[in-house]
């Protein structure tokens, strides 16, 4: 892997966090006024599989879209104005967080039903190859997805017609709160189900390192635009914060600090910052200097989205239909 | 010209001229391929087109609508067909909860010209999970059009309409009108949606009706006729949007309104329009409103049931000759001399569908 994709790995995860912090930062202010779910911990996964793809490609997102959103170009300024409920925002104010979509670069939504993503994708998927397009599309999910019927009739589906998708499970190993541990007997890897429907699939532990990501995912994205089908990719990741919201949730005595000691250990963005260091792909003043360019920037863009005029609510009728 | 065309020759056509017409359109169902070809709706197509075009799928009802939502978004334009509504439930998620929305959060920017047939099964023991007729639910919802087409023409024109359309369309087939004959256009002559249609001139009372039960008011209004009442018929075509002008203007000319409607009484289509024009039209109301519907119980397997449980022409009938304060005799009127069980559409069947 050259300098540059590690470097682009690494101001990816760490600007995804700096925006994270400037939401956690602000949220108390009232004036984001919808639902956020944080990727705090998980920056790596969107980061890695993102960078593979070419701006044509198509993704779908799920309801914890700040992640891929991000990572895949979309507006900083338009995704803050969404979530302040703005026009300006990338929806308008008709989304929120849930929704963010920036076509331009082919984030084609972010949806908030679980699971529902996933057959979208590989429709699109079915598009391209109808077309003879050369695109591929890609999903995120977690792992409390692989639980809907929707992912085992995508999977087969898209197995049975070869279809250029990718798909990528994020497991946090938690459905709200709801650990895995009841929702799926012990000893079965998604990994394992997901192959046993056609479906070329991989597994790493280490979904908070962006370069292992990276490189796992550029072969699937490589395979579907190859013509060689779909694949699958399970990465574990941790979940560092409540499932909504900018507060911590370990206080509360919903899961054990034990597990969030283990993966402090393996923060994305402190994990690559020091390997990219020791390589010397990166200097330190680098790396300032782009903290120095987030807080530039997201200075600039969190008072663009909350001096963007807010929507008339007369429009609320308008594009119901087109 | 028009020609004599079945019902179901008249989608066939409608497909045919879409998939010829536009690349982008492909059609996808479980059954598309098989030798039935979905009540021979789909006859010859998947020879004619391929079968990467006329596809046949997994039985995976949600799934399979999120994957046509996908390939919309990409730019197709799929049409997607069940054998039976009642197959659709497992794929209200992608119906309701993406399709219908995805042109409203993108507040424009894309939108999902997806049309899904779904097929009203009546009769010949269709029972409790194959005779229901949910058209109420899909129109409750922003951001669907719903399309029941009662004749061949309009099953054609409205189906092409329906393709050519750029948001998520519910295109509502009954089964007993598969068989029926009417006159029917070559040619990819589209009919536009939200229209509704007087398919009788009259002046004693308005029929509002769609899909099937137009024909059960034609049915009933030509009994009727036989006994000096003149009943006007409007049928819907398109239930979402819903064509009120034309309610409404029907209402305030006859001052009386029955609906006939294939579905259930209770937050239906029927009362709707009911409340439409209570809301609208109160004035011109010489008496109360009445409604034909389904029973309201699921629909019972066994045929004994079928008299009670199906709205048909003779209740119809029934309600109209009440509202006019006319005593009528509809066991003798609607006496069938072939003695047809009413729990098949027509002599010639002999089932199963």
């Amino acid at each position: 892997m050259n300098a540059r994709v590690k470097k682009d790995l690494l101001r990816s995860v760490m600007r995804i966090r700096a925006v994270e912090l400037e939401i956690i930062k602000h949220y108390g202010k009232q004036q984001m006024r919808c639902p956020v779910h944080l990727c705090v911990g998980q920056e790596a996964i969107s980061a890695g599989a993102c960078a593979v793809l070419r701006r044509d490609d198509f993704i779908f997102a799920t309801h914890r879209s700040h992640g891929p959103y991000l990572a895949k170009g979309g507006d900083l300024q338009a995704m803050l104005a969404e979530l302040h409920g703005r026009v300006g925002g990338c929806c308008d104010g008709r989304g929120g967080s849930m929704h963010l979509m920036w076509p331009k670069t082919g984030i084609m939504t972010s949806l908030a039903i679980v699971s529902q993503g996933i057959p979208i994708a590989a429709g699109s998927a079915l598009s391209m190859q109808m077309q003879g397009t050369d695109q591929v599309a890609m999903t995120f999910f977690g792992d409390g997805a692989t639980e809907e019927g929707n992912f085992y009739e995508t999977l087969n589906f898209a197995a049975i017609r070869k279809l250029p998708v990718v798909f990528v499970c994020e497991n946090n190993k938690l459905a709200t709160n709801t650990p895995l541990s009841v929702r799926r007997p012990e000893g079965v890897r998604i990994t394992d189900i997901a192959k046993s429907l056609g479906v070329h699939s991989e597994y790493s532990p280490d979904g908070n390192d962006a370069l292992t990501v990276y490189k796992m995912v550029s072969e699937g994205v490589e395979r579907a635009r190859n013509g060689n089908g779909p694949s699958f990719f399970e990465f574990d990741t941790y979940r560092m914060l409540e499932h909504c919201g900018p507060f911590d949730d370990h206080e509360q005595g919903l899961r054990s600090a034990k597990g969030r000691e283990f993966w402090r250990t393996r923060c994305p963005v402190d994990t690559l910052s020091r390997k990219l260091l020791a390589e010397n792909v990166v200097t330190r003043e680098k790396i300032d200097q782009w903290q120095a360019e987030f807080v530039q920037e997201l200075a600039a863009a969190m008072k663009y989205a909350e001096e963007a005029p807010l929507p008339d609510p007369l429009t609320c009728f308008d594009n119901v239909y087109a | 010209m028009a020609r004599e065309c079945k019902f179901s020759e008249a989608i066939n056509e409608a497909l045919a001229v879409k998939l010829e017409a536009d690349r982008s359109v492909f059609v996808m169902g479980l059954g598309a391929q098989d030798r039935n070809a979905v009540f021979g709706t789909l006859d010859g197509l998947a020879e004619t087109f391929g079968t990467n075009r006329v596809i046949d799928t997994p039985v995976s009802e949600n799934a399979m609508t999120g994957v046509c939502i996908g390939a919309a978004v990409h730019g197709m334009r799929p049409v997607m067909v069940h054998q039976r509504m009642d197959f659709i439930l497992m794929a209200m998620d992608q119906v309701v909860n993406a399709a219908a929305k995805w042109r409203y959060m993108s507040n424009g920017t894309q939108c999902v010209p997806l049309t899904i047939r779904l097929v009203v099964g009546r009769g010949w023991g269709q029972g409790p999970q194959h005779a229901q007729a949910l058209h109420s639910w899909f129109s409750h919802i922003p951001g669907l059009r719903v399309v029941a087409p009662f004749s061949p023409a309009d099953a054609k024109g409205l189906l092409i309409a329906s393709i050519e359309d750029d948001n998520p369309v519910v295109f509502i087939e009954h089964r007993w009108l598969h068989n029926t004959y009417g006159p029917v256009p070559e040619g990819a002559v589209a009919e536009p949606l939200g229209r509704a249609t007087i398919v009788r001139e009259g002046k004693d009372v308005t029929i509002v009706s769609s899909s099937y039960m137009t024909l059960e008011a034609l049915r009933s209004a030509e009994k009727l006729a036989s006994q000096g009442v003149d009943v006007e018929i409007v049928d819907l075509r398109t239930l979402r949007p819903l064509d009120m002008e034309t309610i409404l203007s029907s209402v305030r000319k006859c001052g009386r309104l029955v609906v006939a409607d294939m579905g259930w009484p209770q937050y239906g289509l029927g009362s709707e329009i009911i409340a439409l024009c209570a809301r609208n039209a109160l004035d011109s109301l010489k008496t109360a409103p009445s409604l034909v519907s389904m029973a309201d119980c699921p629909v019972p397997t066994a045929a004994a049931f079928t008299n009670v449980c199906y709205g048909q022409a003779r209740d119809i009938a029934q309600v109209v000759a009440r509202q006019l304060n006319k005593t009528l005799d509809v066991e003798t009127l609607f006496e069938d001399p072939a003695g047809l069980p009413n729990d098949i559409p027509d002599a010639r069947f002999s089932g199963p569908f």
